[in-house]
């Protein structure tokens, strides 16, 4: 990594300072404090009702759930795509590679509606063929970790593709050389060499995930204390008039969030100047 | 034994990087890979490890025939120009990398580390990570993981191609003797002439993708097969209508039965040595003439610019082909 120099004190860079300064307070602290003050506006009152909250309780609850699949399921084939996109030369791989940036660019919304439309109970394409097996997917936790995960997808290859390209091939070919197998490189080679990068995906996914609002309330059904997460109530109690509950769950989940990734910059070792 | 390669071909599209090649290397011998980028030399040196694969062709190391058997099971080792150092582990731990994956027991694996970290003399150095130690360093520790698997060869692709030109030296001196002690059959790759003809014991000069000829440094250069082979070994400068080195010149300020004739047209003094350029006034040969003699020889010679000197190739000077 390039060195940063001080910047001389000059009345550019003041003023330079000062309007990232007013941009990020107007756009992001300034906002999210303010959840946080109406939050905290009765003392502890507005947490302890919504904590007592059956209904906010399981949302809480199947919102940590479809999070922490999601993210597995995101964190095993996150790393697999990447190595396929990385290490592979295949015919379409361009095409997988813009693929992947497909859930950042289409609407939650429109995920949600094309997930529902293939995996509907009634006259979905998929969906009355695994309901005669048992298996219920829209209106039904696998169908919200289906969403979530769809969203959260570029997440983990985003971060580790580039690592991966940095990294080059010398290292893996070295282990091979040296007797190490395929999976034995992967584990004691490249794993470590994209753990930071793979860490970092992960707590954005994590991010991601518990804040899906669109995707997850076309496909869940919004079924109150069944399939309704944390986002949606949210929307649903600010809209019932208990803007008190929807203050404290939204603080929760921003909490959550905010708190993984805070332990992650204090965790990342400094970037080491001579990685070579 | 050593290695056999019978037939090697490689193409990499359009590119045809090794065309037919075949070439035995003897067991325990230094033997360098020498020729301009580009020429194959690498990918030769790849397909013996099982890290490229050849379109045709066999290798068979040690009696044991490789084709088909990927880069783990070769039991070769591997040095790399940049060293592929495991960044996340110690120098101890490189070491003992293949030797961990053979799962040799603890008590062992210690043992050979502590020897072979004495070998490259980074014993103090066992614990630190790679990206604390200098080029030299790493490139030796590189050197000593290769070696800790007792492979059946030793390949070393550009060793010393990332060093600066002082360190280089050292290590070229420094495997010269290392190789003396372990005498594992190695091969080195290398576009440095200077750094083959004094570390190798036998030469292969490879370009665009064939052999241009095997044998010793002495060999190569005295008896150089081809054009290619004279020039790529050292500098040569047309005399008539002959190649020929320019120390190999035989200068005279008095008229001889010379090739050409001429004015010296430039003069520079390199340290012990006097570099010319004679013109000839020959007209079927207009190029300039170089020739190199020692400072002590032009002085005795009675040698000043823009002298008439008449210029042959000296009696024994064996390097002269047809141009």
């Amino acid at each position: 990594m390039a060195s940063r120099t001080r910047a001389p004190r000059t009345a550019g860079a003041y003023v330079r300072r000062t309007l990232v300064a007013v941009y990020l307070f107007m756009l992001v602290v300034w906002p999210a404090a303010l959840v946080v003050r109406h939050t905290f506006d009765g003392g502890l009152e507005n947490l302890t009702t919504a904590l007592s909250d059956p209904v906010v309780t399981a949302a809480l609850r199947l919102t940590v759930v479809v999070a922490v699949w999601a993210v597995v399921i995101n964190t095993v084939f996150g790393v697999g795509i990447s190595m396929l996109l990385v290490r592979h030369e295949f015919r379409g791989r361009r095409v997988l590679s813009a693929l992947v940036d497909l859930p950042l660019s289409v609407s939650p919304v429109v995920v949600g509606l094309a997930l529902l439309l293939a995996y509907g109970g009634t006259n979905g394409v998929f969906g009355p063929t695994l309901e005669g097996l048992g298996l219920q997917i829209a209106f039904a936790t696998p169908g919200i970790v289906m969403a979530t995960a769809f969203v959260a997808l570029p997440l983990v290859i985003r971060e580790v593709v580039p690592v991966l390209e940095e990294v080059g091939t010398e290292q893996e070919q070295a282990a091979r050389s040296l007797g190490a197998g395929g999976w034995q490189t992967f584990r004691r080679i490249t794993l470590p060499s994209i753990k930071w990068a793979l860490v970092y995906g992960v707590v954005l996914s994590l991010a991601r995930s518990l804040g899906e609002f669109g995707a997850v309330k076309i496909i869940s059904g919004n079924l109150i204390g069944q399939t309704q997460t944390a986002t949606l109530v949210v929307e649903q109690k600010y809209q019932d008039f208990e803007q008190g509950s929807a203050y404290a769950t939204s603080f929760l989940l921003a909490l959550i969030a905010v708190a993984a990734l805070v332990v992650v910059t204090v965790l990342r070792p400094k970037e080491d100047p001579d990685g070579d | 034994m050593g290695i056999e390669i019978t037939g090697v071909s490689k193409r990499f599209g359009d590119f045809v990087a090794l065309d037919d090649v075949s070439l035995s290397i003897p067991s325990g011998q230094l033997t360098a890979l020498l020729g301009p980028s580009g020429g194959g030399k690498s990918t030769l040196l790849r397909i013996v490890a099982g890290l490229e694969s050849s379109d045709e062709g066999q290798v068979v190391i040690e009696g044991r025939d490789t084709t088909g058997v990927p880069a783990q099971k070769r039991n070769v080792g591997f040095v790399f120009q940049h060293y592929a150092a495991f960044k996340h582990m110690t120098v101890a731990k490189n070491v003992a990398f293949g030797l961990e994956i053979r799962k040799r027991p603890k008590a062992e694996v210690k043992a050979k580390v502590d020897e072979l970290l004495e070998l490259v003399h980074l014993t103090q150095f066992a614990h630190r990570l790679p990206s604390q130690l200098s080029g030299g360093q790493r490139q030796r520790m590189a050197l000593a993981r290769a070696l800790a698997i007792e492979p059946s060869v030793l390949l070393l692709d550009e060793p010393f191609g990332a060093l600066d030109a002082k360190v280089r030296k050292e290590l070229r001196d420094w495997l010269r003797r290392l190789h003396d002690e372990v005498h594992v059959t190695t091969v080195f790759v290398t576009h440095d002439q200077e750094e083959a003809l004094e570390v190798a014991d036998s030469l292969v000069v490879i370009n665009d993708g064939r052999i241009e000829q095997v044998g010793t440094p002495d060999d190569l250069y005295d008896k150089p097969a081809s054009d290619f082979v004279l020039s790529f070994l050292g500098p040569v400068t047309t005399l008539g209508d002959r190649l020929i080195r320019p120390h190999d010149i035989e200068i005279s300020r008095y008229e001889q039965a010379a090739v050409v004739d001429g004015p010296i047209t430039r003069w520079t003094r390199v340290g012990f040595e006097v570099r010319l350029e004679v013109t000839p006034t020959d007209p079927r040969h207009p190029d300039p003439v170089q020739v190199v003699l020692t400072r002590s020889d032009a002085t005795a010679l009675g040698l000043h610019p823009g002298d008439h000197v008449w210029l042959r190739p000296q009696p024994g000077a064996d390097a002269v082909v047809h141009a």
